[in-house]
C-alpha cells in the first residue's frame, strides 16, 4: 500500500456511520508507551532515535500482515503529504514539523495508526466512526498486546507507564470523541458546556485547535487525567458525558426551530447557495458553511445531500488534500479557487447553470 | 500554615524564581490552581495544556519549602542520561524513565496535583513483568549460586545452575539484549 492509496478512502473520522453520527463524528484512544532501555525521545541522541526505531518497526510489522500496513518514514516525505496526514488524524501536527528519525505506521482501513518518536517512543491511535469507544479499547488494547509481547516497555510499579511528560503517566490513555455543535456555538451556550466539562476534569478543544471557534464546529471531548483510575473508568467518563452534549444539542437545535424557523432555514440555505456558487473560498469559510449545511440536512431542512458526501467535503477541501486531489502544488489564492470549482462540481452534480462557458 | 488567600490549610508551599529574588507563597490546592494556571498558558490544546500546566508547577513548585533545598534539588542529576531536575524544570519534559526513580521525592507532589493520584490502577503489561520477575530472580539465584561455591555446597550450587541456565533458555523471544 502507499500514501497516495489513501486519497481513495474516506477517512474514518469523517465516515459519518455508526450510533449518533449526526452529531458523533468519531471516537478515538491513543496509548504512549515507551521502550525501557532507551531516554526519551527528547533526550535521545540520533544513534538512540535510529535503534528505537529500529527495535519499534520489527515490532510493529508484526502485527498486521506487512501488505496492509503502510509504513512511513515522515523525514522523508514531501511538506504537503506530512500536512495531508495531519488532516487525516493519522499524525500528530508535533509529529509532522519535528526533525530527527521518526516514523508513522497506517493500516490499510485507517483504524489505527502508530507513530514512532514523537514525543514519546509510541504513540499508538485507534479511531472508529461514530460513539463506539468500547471497540476501541478492544482494538488498541489488543494491538498493545501484541508489541508488548515483543519489546520491554518502561513500566513503573507505582506509576505504570511511564511517558515523557507526567502529566501522560499511568494508563498513558487519552481517550476521545469528536462532535458536531453547531447549534450550541450558534446559542452561544458552548463555552458553559466547556466549563461544567473542566469541573469534572474533561477536556474540550476544537478541531485543529486554531483561533476561539472550532473549525466546522467540531470539538473533542477527552479526559486530563491519566493516573489512578483503570482505563475502563477513563472510558466510562468519557462515554458518560457524550449523551448529555448530544441531549444539550439537541435542545438547542430545537429551541432554534422554534424560536424562529425562518431565520435557521435563511441561513442553512445561504450558506448552500454561497458553497453551490462561491469562485474562491477559503477553508475556514468552507468548513463555517459546510457546518451550517450539515446540520440543515440533519434538521431536515435540505433534501437533496446526503450526510456523507458532506462529511467527506469536509476533509477534501482541506488545504492538503485538495494539492493531493488536483496533483499540483497550489498557493493559497490558488487552492480557494480550486477549493470553490471543487465544492461546485460536488454540490451541482451534472448542471452548472452559473459556469462560464453557458451563457 | 494557612493559605495566604483563604482560611484553608496551605499544602502548596511555591517559591517563585522567575524574577531572580526568591518569593514564598503559601496556598492550598485550589488557589494554588488558580495561581499556576493564572500565570500565562496561550495553548487551547488540553493535552498542550496539561503539558504547560505541568511545566510551570515544575518550574514554580519547590517540594521543599525553601529556596536553598529547591536549588539543592535542582542540581540532582539522573545517572542513566544526564538530565538534572532543573533540566527537567525547565524543559517539562524528562530525560528516561529512571528519572521517576530518581527524582521520585520531586515528582511524586507534581504527579498528585496533576492526576489527583499518585498510583496506577489500570493496565499492567504482562510480559514485561514476568521478563523483569525473571530478571530479579536471575540476579537472586546467581548470588546464591556464588555463596553456594564459597560455601563448597556444590550439589546446591548445580542446582543452581541448571535452574539459571533453564530460565536464560526459556527467556522471552526479545532475548537480553538490553
Ligand atoms: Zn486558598
Ligand atoms: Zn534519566
Amino acid at each position: 500500500m502507499e500514501l497516495n492509496d489513501l486519497t481513495q478512502n474516506q477517512g474514518q473520522w469523517l465516515r459519518g456511520s455508526g450510533p449518533q453520527s449526526d452529531i458523533v463524528m468519531s471516537s478515538r484512544i491513543r496509548l504512549a508507551r515507551n521502550l525501557a532501555d532507551f531516554p526519551f525521545v527528547g533526550q535521545a541522541s540520533d544513534v538512540d532515535r535510529q535503534r528505537i526505531e529500529e527495535v519499534l518497526k520489527g515490532a510493529v510489522q508484526g502485527i498486521e500482515d506487512a501488505s496492509r500496513l503502510l509504513y512511513i518514514e515522515v523525514d522523508d516525505l514531501a511538506g504537503v503529504d506530512r500536512q495531508f496526514l495531519v488532516e487525516r488524524h493519522l499524525i500528530s501536527r508535533e509529529h509532522a514539523e519535528s526533525e530527527g528519525v521518526r516514523a508513522v505506521a497506517i493500516d490499510g482501513g485507517e483504524s489505527f495508526s502508530i507513530m514512532i518518536n514523537e514525543e514519546d517512543h509510541l504513540r499508538i491511535q485507534v479511531m472508529r466512526s461514530g460513539l463506539s469507544l468500547d471497540e476501541t479499547w478492544e482494538e488498541i488494547n489488543r494491538i498493545d498486546d501484541s508489541l508488548e509481547s515483543k519489546v520491554t516497555y518502561a513500566f513503573h510499579d507505582k506509576y505504570g507507564y511511564l511517558t515523557a511528560c507526567p502529566t501522560n503517566v499511568g494508563t498513558g490513555m487519552r481517550v476521545s470523541v469528536m462532535l458536531h455543535l453547531p447549534a450550541l456555538v450558534l446559542t452561544r451556550q458552548i463555552e458553559k458546556v466547556f466549563r461544567s466539562l473542566q469541573k469534572i476534569s474533561l477536556a474540550v478543544r476544537g478541531l485543529y485547535g486554531e483561533g476561539s471557534q472550532a473549525m466546522g464546529d467540531f470539538y473533542q471531548i477527552s479526559n486530563q487525567i491519566t493516573l489512578g483510575r483503570s482505563e475502563q473508568d477513563l472510558i466510562k467518563q468519557v462515554h458518560d458525558i457524550v449523551p448529555v452534549i448530544i441531549d444539550y444539542e439537541r435542545q438547542a437545535r430545537d429551541f432554534l426551530i422554534k424560536e424562529s424557523p425562518e431565520n435557521l432555514h435563511d441561513r442553512v440555505s445561504r450558506a448552500y447557495g454561497i458553497l453551490r456558487t462561491a469562485q474562491t473560498i477559503s477553508s475556514e469559510e468552507t468548513m463555517l458553511l459546510l457546518s451550517s449545511v450539515r446540520m440543515g440536512v440533519n434538521l431536515g431542512l435540505i433534501h437533496d445531500l446526503e450526510i456523507p458526501l458532506l462529511n467527506d467535503l469536509f476533509l477534501k477541501t482541506q488545504p492538503a488534500h485538495l494539492q493531493k486531489l488536483t496533483g499540483a502544488e497550489l498557493d493559497s489564492s490558488d487552492r480557494n479557487i480550486e477549493r470553490a470549482r471543487y465544492l461546485r462540481s460536488h454540490l451541482h452534480g451534472q448542471n452548472e447553470p452559473n459556469g462560464p462557458e453557458k451563457n | 500554615m494557612k493559605c495566604q488567600k483563604c482560611d484553608k490549610p496551605a499544602t502548596f508551599h511555591i517559591t517563585e524564581l522567575t524574577d531572580g529574588n526568591p518569593q514564598e507563597l503559601h496556598l492550598c490546592e485550589e488557589h494554588a490552581r488558580e495561581y499556576l494556571s493564572q500565570s500565562g498558558m496561550g495553548s487551547a490544546e488540553p493535552e498542550n495544556m496539561a503539558a504547560a500546566l505541568a511545566h510551570q508547577m515544575a518550574q514554580q513548585m519547590a517540594v521543599g519549602q525553601t529556596a536553598e533545598e529547591l536549588a539543592r534539588l535542582d542540581q540532582q542529576v539522573c545517572p542513566f542520561c544526564g538530565i538534572s531536575f532543573y533540566d527537567f524544570r525547565s524543559r517539562g519534559r524528562l530525560g528516561c524513565p529512571h528519572d521517576y526513580t530518581c527524582f521520585e521525592a520531586q515528582l511524586n507532589p507534581l504527579i498528585l496535583n496533576i492526576h489527583g493520584e499518585t498510583e496506577h490502577t489500570g493496565k499492567t503489561p504482562r510480559l514485561g513483568s514476568r521478563a523483569s520477575q525473571e530478571k530479579t530472580q536471575l540476579i537472586r539465584f546467581r548470588r546464591e549460586m556464588k555463596e553456594a561455591v564459597a560455601e563448597e555446597d556444590y550439589e546446591r550450587a548445580g542446582k543452581l545452575r541448571d535452574t539459571i541456565r533453564r530460565i536464560e533458555q526459556g527467556d522471552s523471544p526479545e532475548e537480553t539484549s538490553h
